[in-house]
This record gives C-alpha cells, sequence and structure tokens, in this order.
C-alpha cells in the first residue's frame, strides 16, 4: 500500500526504475517516525541567505546523500501551466552559465554515484548519493544550479516530449492511474491537489521556456529551500561546506507565505466512473477528503495515522479481516492514509471483487466496516497494537540514510522541526480510543468523499470513448 | 508487508534489469569485515557484525525458484512466497498473522526463475521471538484450506490484470519467444489454468525438495555475535532435509532472430528484444558487464539513453541489460515510446546495437564505465544492513568467495579494450528477437 500512495504523490526524473527513488518519500505516519533516541544525531542551522541546512551522520558506510528540497510543488503553479514543476525538474539536468547539458550528471556517474529528482504536490527535490570526498563537488553544482539555469528551445523541447512519454507511461497507458486523476479532480472543489502533479496532458504540450524561468525564479532561492546531508559527515564540516558553496548564491526572490485556496465545505459526494477495454480485474476505491500533519494543529493526524493502521495496516486490519477473509467478497483490500502533505489529505479505501463477486458488494462490505467503526468505535487493544507497530517502524528507518534524508527533508520542508519529527512516536502513543473514535466521526462521512468504480468495457459502452 | 512486497516484485520486474545486479557488481570502495560462521550442525553463513544499530538483518537463497515447479503447476513457487506467513506449527492464519504483528519483524519471500529467497529484519530485543517465527514458516507451514484458497483468489487476480497489462504481455510474449521449449520458457507466475490446480501437497513437495541444508546459502548483517548467529543457524535451517532434491535443469541457448507485433490499443507502444548472452561464470563476464554499461546500463549516461532520450526525446527511459541466469544468458534492451514512433525507436536502438557490435566502445567510455562500476558497489549497495546481507548471499549464490568485494576492482580492471571489443562483437552481432505491444500498423 504505502508504495502506491506514494507514487501517487511523487513524480520522478528517473530514467530507469533502478533508482531508489521508486520509494521516493512516504511523509505520513510511519516515515515521519526517523526519531527514537537511540537514533541519530540530527542538527540544524541556518545560513545568512536562508538555507536551511539539517546534517544527518551515519558514520557506518562512506556514502553521503546530499539532497536539496524546494518549498515547490505541483500545488505552487500558476493556473493553466499544470506540469510546470515537474517539468523544470527536468530542464534542471540541461546545465547552467558554466556548466554543459549532461555534465553534472558525468561527474557523478565519474565516481560511481547516484542521482535523481521527484516532484509532489508540496516540494520538489535533486538528490545525489555520492562518497564523502564528492559531497563538496555536488554541492557546488547544485547551488550552481540554484542560480544559473541556461535553457534553451533546443534543449527544452525534446524534454517535453520525454515528459509526455513519462505521462503516457504512468498515466495513458494505466487506467487505474486515468481514474485517480479523475477522483483527485473530483475530490478537491477548489484545491489545486485535485491536478495531476504530471499536469493535464494539453497543458504540458503548451508549456514554454518562460513558463519553467518563471518558475524557476520564483521560487528556487536559498531562503526557500532545504538542503539535507546525511550519511558519513559531520556537521561541522558540512557548515564550512555549505557556507563555502551554498553560501555564496543570492536570495533570488521572496516567495512569501505558501497560500492556496481553501476547499469549501464538502456537500455532495461523488461518484466517479470509469470503463476502458484494458480493464480486466475491476476495483473500488473511495477517498475522504481528511486533515494533514500541517493542515491543522490538532492531533487529528496523528488519530489517522493510528486508525489506518486499525483499518488498513495489513491482513490482521479490520477491512483485510472482513472483506478478504470472513466475506470473502474481495480479493484485496485496505485502507490508507497520506498525512505529509501542506493542506488537506485523504483517507482512503480500496478493494477488488474476488472472482464472481461485483464492485457494488465490495463497496457494500467497505461500508459495513465504517458503519460499525462509527457506530461501536475501536478497541484499546487495537489502538495498542497500531502505536506498537508506528512507533516500531520508526526503529527499522534508522537502518537508511537515504530513508532518513527523505523524511526529515519532506517534512522540514512542510514546516516540521527536528523536535516536531522526533517526537512523533511521542504522540502517537498519546492517541486514545477517544481520539479515533472522534476522527473517525467527524471525517468519515459521505459528503466528504469520493467513490471510484474501475470498470472493464462492456458492449453497452464501447461507443462512448 | 504482504502488500508491500508483491507491489514491490512487480515495479522491478518491468526492468529486467534487476538480473543482472544481484550478485554481480561489488566493488572494492573500502573494506567489510565479513566473517564465516558455521554452525554444530554445519550450516554456514557469512557474518558482518555491527551493533550501530539495533537491528539484525538476514539473508537467504535456495537454489531451484519456479524452475522447480512441477509441469502444469506452474506458480507453485510464486504462490508459496505467499503462504509461509499464513499458518504455521500450531499456529492458523489469523494467529500467526496476529504473532507477526506482535512481534514486528519485516520479512518478506521472492521466487526467481533460479532460486527461492527470502530475507527479514528484525529488532535485536525482538529477535529470540522472530527467529522461532522464521523456523516456523521455513519448516512448519500449514497450507490450511482457506488460505491458499484466499491466496490463489488475489494471484488469479493478478493473472487477469496481466493479460491487459502492456508491460506483462511484453514480457511474456518475449520470454515464449526465446525459451520455446525450456522450463525458462514457463511463466513463474503462473496460468489462469495452472494456479487453480496447485494443491497444498504441490506447495509440501516444492519445500521439501528446495528447502534443504546443502542447498542454502546465508548473510547475516547487525547486532549478533558468531555464537548467537550459531545457534540461529541450527534452530531455522537445521531442521532442514540434508539434501535437496531438485530437477535438473538444462543448458540452454536463447532462441532469437524473430519479429513480433501485438496488437494492443494503449497509446503507448512497449519495445523489448533480447539476444543470447553470456552466464555470470563466463570469462568474459566482466568486459560484457562494462559493454553493457556503456551501451544502455547507465541510467543518465549511456549510449542509449543519448540517443533515445536526449537527442530525440523518444522515451521516458530507455534500457539494456545483461540478464545471467544459471543455465542461460540474455543480453536485452528495451524502452517505451508513443505508438507513431515505434519504428523510429527500435531503429535507434538496433543502430546503437549494431555501431556497438562494430566498433565496441571507446577506450575513455570503457575508463569511465570501469569508474562508476568500481565506485557505485558501495554506494548502491552497502549503505544498509538489509543490502549488505543480501550481497552476503548473492556472492555465495554465485560462488565468488569471501574475498570477492576485495578482488572485484581487480577484475574490472584487467579488461583491456581488445576484450571489450571482442565480447561487444561476439555479443551484439546477432539479430535479435523484437516484442513491441501497442497499435499495429493497419
Amino acid at each position: 500500500m504505502k508504495l502506491k500512495t506514494t507514487i501517487a504523490v511523487a513524480v520522478l526524473c528517473a530514467a530507469t526504475s533502478l533508482t531508489p527513488v521508486i520509494n521516493a518519500p512516504i511523509l505520513s505516519g510511519a516515515a515521519l517516525a526517523a526519531s527514537q533516541k537511540t537514533g541519530p544525531q540530527v542538527t540544524s542551522f541556518t545560513l545568512d541567505n536562508g538555507l536551511q541546512v539539517v546534517v544527518i551522520p551515519d558514520r557506518r558506510a562512506p556514502v553521503v546523500t546530499h539532497m536539496v528540497w524546494y518549498k515547490a510543488g505541483s500545488a505552487d503553479e500558476p493556473r493553466g501551466a499544470s506540469g510546470i514543476a515537474h517539468y523544470l525538474e527536468h530542464l534542471m539536468f540541461k546545465g547552467t552559465k558554466t556548466v554543459k547539458s549532461g555534465e553534472f550528471s558525468a561527474k557523478i556517474a565519474a565516481i560511481g554515484g547516484q542521482e535523481n529528482a521527484f516532484t509532489s504536490t508540496d516540494y520538489t527535490a535533486y538528490f545525489q548519493r555520492i562518497t564523502p570526498e564528492a559531497l563538496e563537488e555536488m554541492m557546488r553544482l547544485e547551488a550552481d544550479r540554484m542560480e544559473n539555469l541556461v535553457l534553451t528551445q533546443e534543449k527544452i523541447l525534446p524534454e517535453r516530449d520525454v515528459v509526455n512519454e513519462e505521462r503516457n507511461a504512468r498515466t495513458e497507458n494505466n487506467p487505474g492511474s486515468l481514474l485517480r486523476e479523475a477522483m483527485n479532480a473530483a475530490l478537491y472543489q477548489n484545491h489545486s491537489y485535485g491536478i495531476p502533479i504530471i499536469g493535464w496532458k494539453h497543458e504540458v504540450n503548451a508549456l514554454t521556456k518562460d513558463d519553467a524561468i518563471a518558475f524557476y525564479d520564483k521560487f528556487y532561492t536559498p531562503n526557500n529551500a532545504v538542503l539535507v546531508v546525511a550519511g558519513d559527515v559531520d556537521a561541522e564540516t558540512v557548515k564550512v561546506l555549505a557556507e563555502k558553496t551554498y553560501g555564496k548564491v543570492k536570495r533570488r526572490a521572496e516567495p512569501g507565505e505558501r497560500m492556496r485556496t481553501k476547499e469549501p465545505e464538502p456537500r455532495a459526494a461523488r461518484r466517479v466512473e470509469m470503463s476502458d477495454a484494458r480493464v480486466r480485474t475491476p476495483s473500488f476505491s473511495r477517498s475522504y477528503l481528511v486533515p494533514s500533519y500541517y493542515s491543522n494543529d490538532t492531533n487529528e493526524a496523528e488519530a489517522f495515522d493510528v486508525l489506518s493502521e486499525i483499518l488498513g495496516g495489513g491482513t490482521t486490519s479490520r477491512i483485510y479481516r472482513q472483506l478478504v477473509v470472513e466475506d470473502k467478497v474481495a480479493s484485496s483490500a485496505g485502507a490508507w492514509y497520506q498525512g505529509g502533505s501542506l493542506d488537506e489529505t485523504q483517507f482512503g479505501f480500496y478493494g477488488s471483487p474476488r472472482n464472481g463477486k461485483t464492485l457494488p458488494e465490495v463497496e457494500a462490505a467497505t461500508d459495513k466496516v465504517i458503519a460499525k467503526l462509527l457506530k461501536d468505535g475501536v478497541t484499546e487493544a487495537e489502538v495498542k497494537r497500531a502505536q506498537k507497530r508506528l512507533v516500531r517502524s520508526s526503529i527499522f528507518t534508522q537502518d537508511s540514510q537515504s530513508t532518513l534524508a527523505r523524511i526529515y527533508g519532506g517534512s522540514m520542508t512542510l514546516g516540521s522541526t527536528i523536535e516536531s519529527i522526533q517526537s512523533w512516536p511521542d504522540r502517537i502513543n498519546e492517541i486514545t480510543v477517544e481520539d479515533v473514535n472522534s476522527v473517525a466521526r467527524k471525517y468519515l462521512k459521505l459528503k466528504r468523499s469520493v467513490t471510484g468504480y474501475l470498470k472493464p468495457e462492456t458492449a453497452a459502452h464501447k461507443n462512448e470513448g | 508487508m504482504k502488500m508491500i512486497s508483491q507491489k514491490l516484485k512487480t515495479t522491478f520486474a518491468v526492468v529486467g534489469f534487476a538480473l543482472s545486479i544481484a550478485g554481480t557488481t561489488i566493488s572494492s570502495a573500502y573494506a567489510v569485515d565479513i566473517k564465516t560462521v558455521v554452525s554444530d550442525k554445519g550450516i554456514k553463513a557469512l557474518l558482518v557484525e555491527d551493533y550501530a544499530v539495533p537491528l539484525i538483518a538476514v539473508s537467504f537463497s535456495f537454489k531451484g525458484g519456479s524452475t522447480q515447479d512441477a509441469v502444469g503447476k506452474e506458480g507453485t513457487a510464486s504462490l508459496l512466497t505467499n503462504l509461509l506467513d499464513e499458518g504455521a506449527g500450531d499456529l492458523d492464519s489469523q494467529a500467526f498473522q496476529v504473532a507477526l504483528d506482535d512481534n514486528g519483524m519485516k520479512f518478506s519471500f521472492n521466487a526467481s526463475q533460479d532460486s527461492f529467497s527470502g530475507s527479514i529484519q528484525t529488532l535485536k530485543s525482538e529477535s529470540a521471538r522472530s527467529f522461532e517465527l522464521l523456523t516456523l514458516m521455513l519448516n512448519n507451514p500449514r497450507f490450511d484450506a482457506d488460505p491458499i484458497e484466499r491466496m490463489k483468489a488475489s494471484r488469479m487476480n493478478g493473472l487477469r490484470a496481466a493479460e491487459t497489462n502492456p508491460q506483462a504481455i511484453a514480457s511474456k510474449t518475449l520470454r515464449n519467444a526465446l525459451y520455446p521449449n525450456h522450463p525458462y520458457g514457463r511463466p513463474s507466475g503462473g496460468t489462469l489454468e495452472s494456479m487453480p490446480a496447485i494443491t497444498k501437497q504441490d506447495l509440501e513437495t516444492y519445500r521439501k525438495n528446495v528447502f534443504a541444508r546443502d542447498n542454502v546459502v546465508i548473510g547475516v548483517v547487525g547486532a549478533i555475535s558468531p555464537d548467537e548467529l550459531k545457534a540461529m543457524l541450527d534452530q531455522v535451517f537445521g531442521p532442514m532435509a540434508e539434501k535437496a532434491n531438485l530437477k535438473p535443469v538444462p543448458e540452454t541457448q536463447v532462441k532469437t532472430g524473430e519479429t513480433i507485433a501485438v496488437d494492443f490499443n494503449t497509446p503507448q507502444t512497449i519495445i523489448t528484444m533480447a539476444m543470447p548472452g553470456i552466464k555470470r561464470e563466463d570469462e568474459e563476464f566482466y568486459a560484457a558487464y562494462l559493454v553493457n554499461y556503456v551501451l544502455g546500463g547507465g541510467s543518465f549516461s549511456s549510449r542509449l539513453y543519448e540517443e533515445v532520450r536526449e537527442k530525440r526525446g523518444l522515451a521516458y527511459g530507455v534500457y539494456s541489460y545483461l540478464g545471467t541466469k544459471d543455465h542461460s544468458g540474455v543480453v536485452g534492451a528495451g524502452t517505451a515510446t508513443s505508438t507513431s514512433n515505434t519504428e523510429k525507436a527500435v531503429e535507434v536502438i538496433l543502430t546503437e546495437i549494431e555501431k556497438m557490435a562494430k566498433e565496441g566502445p571507446s577506450a575513455e567510455e570503457l575508463e569511465k564505465a570501469k569508474k562508476y562500476i568500481k565506485g557505485s558497489y558501495a554506494i548502491s549497495n552497502l549503505d544498509t544492513s538489509g543490502k549488505i546481507a543480501s550481497v552476503l548471499s548473492a556472492i555465495q549464490s554465485a560462488g565468488l568467495g569471501i574475498d570477492y568485494i576485495d578482488r572485484r576492482a581487480s577484475y574490472l580492471d584487467a579488461v583491456t579494450i581488445e576484450d571489450a571489443k571482442a565480447v561487444a562483437q561476439k555479443l551484439l552481432s546477432s539479430k535479435p528477437t523484437i516484442v513491441t505491444v501497442g497499435k499495429t500498423a493497419k
């Protein structure tokens, strides 16, 4: 499930799926749990030009993860220019005033390093994984492209075709992704989370060099970025190197506070259906509009993480037990929560009917689980078990410097502090049965939701397309 | 866990590249202190002790993957990966899932064509119980009727979905064309006909034949001493049969030269092609590995990337790979492009393959490839306990020796430009089998 949610948020620049970012940032639940008392000594400081720097030492192997996160994602795009955040991400590899297109990549390849970038609704990030000796050069080159990007017509047009092919691969060739786009568009009636990260096809095709440069000049500035260095480094060294490289980048813009249009109070349940000849196995999904970790100051997001474990955390969860094991109405089913977004997010359910069963049967079974939850609430034992799972996951994250870098980078880009990231397990442990019941009853209302049916094409539908 | 591991598998299956990564690229960038540990019952494991993080990672692999599925029962190994955690010993499915949940270890099982492998990660503080549960899963799975039916239903859903997934259609078509009369040509995930035919007895037979002490390699990393590891090895692997009972798999060379266009109505056409390759133990392996990197193995810096993506914007991803199986080898390439560009993309890839066959890499490209492949090992594979554990297991599967990590750079350095040119000519001169899945011109 986690992977599925992740792919929905992050659009990668990867050339192949060999890169580690296939697991890109999961900023909800488990992922925020980067901390533990036994965990790394994470420190942070800010350069004079406003660049925030986070250092996460892990001295076990001579490897460093170097990431720059910009507080700019698809939800920050001007209306009508959807996809520009992601297109710019691709164009950032096309060279600067002093560095030729491909030269940065060649330097990374020369030492066996890895690199990539990804765009989500709320941020865009670039990273390299290298040996410690190469860190300074990476910092110099990344700092250089923060202010010196040069785009030529000759470079940007083929890259727009590449983005189109990326959209073809992720979305046009995949009916499930097309339905997801339609569901997002229906769920968000006024907020730009309803627009796909990769952009609508017709708008991507009209994007220009000027669109890219305008977005770059507005958001790519040190005071709008977070630098994360994780791995075989210490904070003192990073500080010296950061001042020498990023410290020389001027403050290019004042993007200000990120104010997006707010969703109105939802009044009507929405339904989206799609039939496609490429669909063999129908699927049901439902998403509710709910708070994220950053959309309000309550503990509702923590409560939703606990609820999501109870409803959808593996084969002992309520949804899987009821639909797949007991009723045998679905061949797979679950629930998920994606808490790591700046504005209101989604709590989702999904299920695919077992052979001979139907989408309405899966939906009815899901609604039965939800109705029982709202009526009787969760149990103390369920909450305890969910808390244990969530908190324990935080210790596993310590084994991977790149996971830690993504968690800290993504969370701090959205406004978390080191302290708030590290106190996440404590906050999860404070969640009570009442907290969980209260968010379920407050938000799991049909009028806050969109329901999606993905169906095989039948003769009756054939002529619609 | 189940959801995650299945999803991951699907993702990686898209790029057949993983084949050539595991067990082949190991660098000498820095020293890893590897100990050989042999238990009282004679079970061997490689160990890297590391107490920096309170975790233990274990990776193991049995020889004999889907090639050991009985004829007509294709998908047995694959289904088994879903059923080991569905009840074992006295605990039925639900009770076992709760026990796993309480313990909290992460685990996954995977069946390839040549091996059945698994890995776990556990907190040191919970490891005693984790090892008990792993022992139960591997030695006493119950295979109760209800979970078997449930997992088959889920697999059947996946198989139905694959029928209209262009990537899956492409892989299946290519596999059938390359290996028409060989176990490698059989679908490791099973078919809509074979999956319902698999019984509890088939699963049990497979497990008994394959899970054996003479047939397993084990790598362990983390907060565990050699003595603790010895006890764990006897506990988990001790109860298994001493000798595996594997059906022999014949050596085979892929059949090539065909062009197959599968008509399928979708906007982007999948292109995949392959020709005869070499095996891991061949002397030319390192030269071939370097040549593949130059052609299409390096993600942002290969010839194919430059020609197909950078210059022409024909595709988002383009690759070539060296697929080394236990009994065959393959060199492949592929991409996905808008249907109207299909011929152009095929032509560009073929032109690059021909050019590489004729001229080989330049001296400069070869040097760059060596630098990348030497440097990338530690960066890509040695930064987490789980990855190091799988390296330790892979080194043994490939029979490379405990000092391989230190020696690897010298094997790469020994490849001369003449070696590289010779292997490029040998491997890339034949006519590949080409499969396209997309709308065909009418």
